[in-house]
């Protein structure tokens, strides 16, 4: 896309001399530093807003004499696992206000009070005890195999995760919504499935065009929404939902015609795919978990490089930051929107192809079950950046393989997953209300206090709510 | 120097732009008309089609419009090449197209489109009326959507979670009515809903200045969540106490409601459907002519500027966000009180993304998203319609319609349509 020669770009006067790229890129260079927490705002939370702008950069940089205690109280880890411990007790008491037992013992609660918290305690505990017994380590297997067997189903499941998630990452670092990982995971499946059932290839090139068909169908229907926007500007919000509403209808024509179905039958299934055109078992046959878990893993620092290390993906973040600035600076924006929801549909096409040839092996209307949603969740608790979308893909697999577990065996629904998915994306989205919950001092209050500033902080208007 | 660069680059800029809108309207028009005479023209199914206003045992009868199909094909689809024409020669002179010819382009189309796919059915005969009530019947919601959509937006706040507050307003009237047996104590209940869903858009997006649509996304999936988690663990356990609400009666105007047509729709609904128009009506006449609507889009316009002049920027936020999710509960309800009776797992199925997108259809116009969203019913309507008679036209392309034909609507008709200057970006005094 971008040439690295000192190619005159189209000044935007005929009079001055012409802008070369290099000269525009230095100066946007000066800026990147501010360009990139502009772009990290655009995955969350905005920096703290009432602290000075010097304020702000101090605390976010360990001030001289900040101890360790006090740089572990005011970062962004503690209150990521704050926000999971507090997602996790909200949804504990979901369950236990819902449960049967609990409802039973709170008759006589003025009694026997403890019969009613006992209750609470064993439907809450019970039902993450079974979350975590099937999402990551199961002590009561009797083999090995059956212990570290839901780590790999955690793995299995994130993959498709992390791939959607990656697309709707740099779609919005680009300034892009895309609400459409659904619709391109279908998309991308469809074209991976009909690849892998329709041809009979050896193995090797069949997986590889297999893979390569699923990226061209995610890319051209989410191309389409880039060039949509680009063109007439319509808002690609709409059109993602559209498009995604409109490719569940295609894949379900498509899934009643001859081409699609398995010969003989008229139910809207598809024929299994080949075993060429399946991801190998990536730790033999005893597990779920397939090759497409290290595809999504290559993906992931593909997508780091490209947004962090290449001039494209440093265009796109321009774009996605002030969209007027990069034009002004010889930016391509049009070519920028394209691109950037091409790319993030090719990457919604791989979570297709995982969940095509490495999960379900048939091509079904629900192949992509809720995948491109939650692909939105995983990226906003990711806050847009590759490793942590990676991190939040696997988070999120681990709540809903152990969901079907732990509904499996103790009754609860996987909705309550659901529920402490979206508490912790909220929560962590809000450091301040989560400082202020728990007392935590603020990056920016021990400069506003030195400073004299009458300014409130974010935290203690807080906590004065 | 400067300055003159700036005027030289936005004048350049402004032609550019001028260019690139002013043909796209012609090349689509010319496309669909070209569409038009392919497929309604050349092929016209051969026999006739009848539109029946109304049923035989009606207080007042109308004659059925009976019509040839080739003939109002071939009308049809040379008009609207006629109108295309008209188009490119305005274009080409530099001239603006006049609204009027976009508004018959798509009546002709419609007209066009509905004989052709009619007179292709099995049986070529259907009740305009019903098709048309049932359309209002099911744009309410998305009435009430985008109507939530436009308080928040013209404020400046985005809002997504319009699913979440319609599916929240649903299931706490199904609760609220079952558990009180009256179907008003539903009503309110689904207001209370919507509003909480609001308190927290507000909170998180207004005081702790989260990105807006993080907060809306996420809230549909939290209320989703929510909502499924309560109906399998409390209100499935026991559903004759806490999911059989009962349904809000319909109210038929006395003399008004036989009115062949017009009468189904507009006198004879129930309190939410007359709740709808009164809140179309409001909305529009509080937005444009109240000093309440002046501080609202100003607010949502330039912060800055309605700051300076005294007005408190955030509470005015904050207000209208929490007065759309009345606006919204309220639409919730017509889901489980009004459509069925009962709650169902993840009901609202997507009417709120539906909502913003007649929202943005509509311009951020009340009367616009109105008529949007009776569009979207419209479209809906008739693909159940269609299904029943019988069409070539596969089933699933039918269901395919309302979307495809918001992506033209979007693409090609409303493009340049501006969201409210503000919308999206929090305020921040100081």
């Amino acid at each position: 896309m971008t040439p690295q020669d000192d190619k005159p770009v189209p000044s935007p006067t005929d009079g001055e001399a012409p802008l070369t790229r290099r000269d525009a890129k230095d100066t946007a260079r000066k800026d990147e530093a501010r360009l990139e927490n502009a772009v990290e705002t655009a995955g969350g939370a905005v920096p703290p807003p009432a602290v000075p702008a010097t304020a702000a950069a101090l605390g976010a940089g360990p001030a001289p004499e900040s101890t360790l205690m006090q740089r572990i109280m005011t970062g962004n880890a503690l209150v990521a696992f704050l926000s999971v411990v507090l997602s996790l007790i909200l949804g504990g008491l979901l369950i236990a206000v819902t449960d049967q037992n609990v409802a039973r013992t709170s008759s006589y609660f003025f009694s026997r009070p403890q019969d009613m918290i006992g209750a609470a305690w064993t439907a809450a505990s019970s039902a993450y005890l079974a979350l975590f017994q099937g999402s990551v380590f199961n002590f009561e297997g009797d083999s090995f195999v059956r212990m570290i067997y839901p780590l790999t189903q955690t793995l299995t499941v994130a993959t498709p995760l992390i791939c959607a998630g990656l697309g709707v990452a740099l779609a919005f670092r680009a300034g892009l919504f895309n609400i459409g990982a659904q619709g391109q995971i279908l998309i991308g499946a469809t074209f991976a499935g009909w690849i892998g059932f329709t041809l009979h290839l050896p193995a090797g090139i069949h997986l590889l065009l297999v893979i390569l068909a699923g990226m061209v169908g995610g890319a051209v229907w989410a191309g389409l929404v880039g060039l949509l926007k680009a063109r007439t500007g319509a808002h690609e919000v709409i059109l993602t939902i559209m498009f995604n509403y409109i490719a569940t209808n295609l894949v379900l024509y498509f899934l009643s015609t001859p081409a699609f179905q398995r010969p003989g039958s008229t139910n809207p299934i598809s024929p299994q795919l080949d075993a060429t055109a399946l991801y190998p078992p990536l730790l033999g046959p005893a597990f779920r978990l397939h090759w497409g878990f290290v595809v999504a893993v290559l993906a992931t620092i593909f997508v780091w490089w490209l947004l962090e290390r290449s001039t494209i993906g440093f265009e796109l973040r321009a774009v996605g930051a002030n969209a007027s600035a990069a034009r002004t600076a010889g930016v391509n924006v049009s070519k920028g929107y394209i691109l950037a929801m091409a790319i993030a549909g090719a990457l919604a096409g791989l979570a297709g192809v995982a969940q095509v040839s490495g999960t379900e092996k048939v091509l079904t209307s629900g192949v992509a079950a809720s995948f491109g949603f939650d692909a939105i969740t995983v990226a906003l608790l990711g806050r847009s950046s590759p490793w942590g979308t990676f991190a939040a893909g696997i988070l999120f697999g681990a709540f809903r393989a152990g969901g079907v577990a732990m509904q499996a065996s103790t009754g609860t629904s996987i909705d309550i997953v659901l529920v402490v998915q979206s508490l912790i994306v909220l929560f962590i989205a809000a450091p301040p209300l989560v400082r202020a919950l728990f007392r935590l001092p603020s990056p920016g209050a021990r400069r506003a206090r030195k400073g004299g500033s009458t300014t409130p902080t974010p935290a203690s208007t807080g906590a004065a709510a | 120097m400067s300055t003159a660069t700036t005027a030289r680059d936005e004048r350049k800029n402004g032609a550019g732009d001028a260019t690139v809108r002013s043909w796209k309207t012609p090349v689509i028009l010319s496309v669909v008309a070209l569409f038009a005479l392919l497929v309604f023209a050349l092929g016209a199914p051969g026999n006739e089609v009848t539109f029946r206003l109304s049923e035989e045992n009606d207080p007042i009868v109308l004659p059925s419009i009976v019509v040839s199909a080739p003939v109002i094909g071939w009308i049809a689809a040379l008009a609207m090449a006629a109108l295309a024409v008209l188009a490119i020669l305005r274009t080409r002179s530099e001239r603006k197209i006049p609204t009027w010819v976009l508004a018959v382009f798509a009546v002709l189309f419609l007209v066009a489109f509905l004989t052709w796919v009619v007179g292709s059915a099995r049986t070529p005969n259907v009740a305009l009326y019903g098709l048309l009530a049932g359309s209002v019947t099911l744009a309410v919601p998305l009435i009430f959507g985008s109507l939530s959509g436009v308080l928040c937006e013209r404020s400046g706040v985005v809002n997504i979670a319009i699913e979440g507050q319609l599916l929240f307003g649903a299931f706490a009237a199904a609760v609220a009515a079952s558990l009180s047996g009256s179907a008003l104590v539903g009503l309110l209940a689904a207001a209370v809903a919507g509003v909480l869903v609001s308190l927290v858009l507000a909170v998180f997006s207004i005081r702790y200045v989260v990105n807006q649509v993080i907060v809306g996304v996420v809230l549909n999936v939290l209320v989703s969540g929510l909502t499924g988690f309560l109906f399998s663990a409390v209100l499935s356990e026991d559903s004759e106490r806490w999911n059989s609400p009962p349904r809000l009666p319909v109210i038929e105007i006395p003399l008004l409601a036989d009115i062949p047509v017009i009468g189904p729709i507009l006198f004879q609904q129930t309190i939410v459907g007359y709740l709808m128009y009164i809140a179309v009506a409001a909305v529009y006449v509080a937005l444009y002519h109240s000093r309440w609507g002046l501080r609202t889009r100003a607010v949502g316009e330039h912060p800055k500027a309605a700051d300076t002049l005294g007005v408190n920027v955030n509470r005015m936020r904050f207000l209208n966000v929490l007065l759309a999710g009345v606006v919204a509960g309220v639409g919730g309800s017509f889901f489980t009180l009004v459509a069925v009776s009962g709650f169902g797992r993840d009901m609202t199925a997507g009417q709120g993304y539906i909502a913003l997108a007649a929202l943005i259809f509509g311009r951020w116009n009340p009367i616009g998203a109105f008529f949007a969203a009776l569009l979207f019913g419209f479209a809906t309507n008739l693909s159940n319609v269609l299904s029943l008679l019988g069409t070539p036209v596969p089933d699933q392309f039918l269901r395919m319609l309302p979307y495809v034909v918001t992506v033209f609507a979007v693409a090609g008709l409303v493009g340049r349509s501006r969201a409210p200057g503000a919308s999206g970006i929090p305020y921040i005094k100081g």
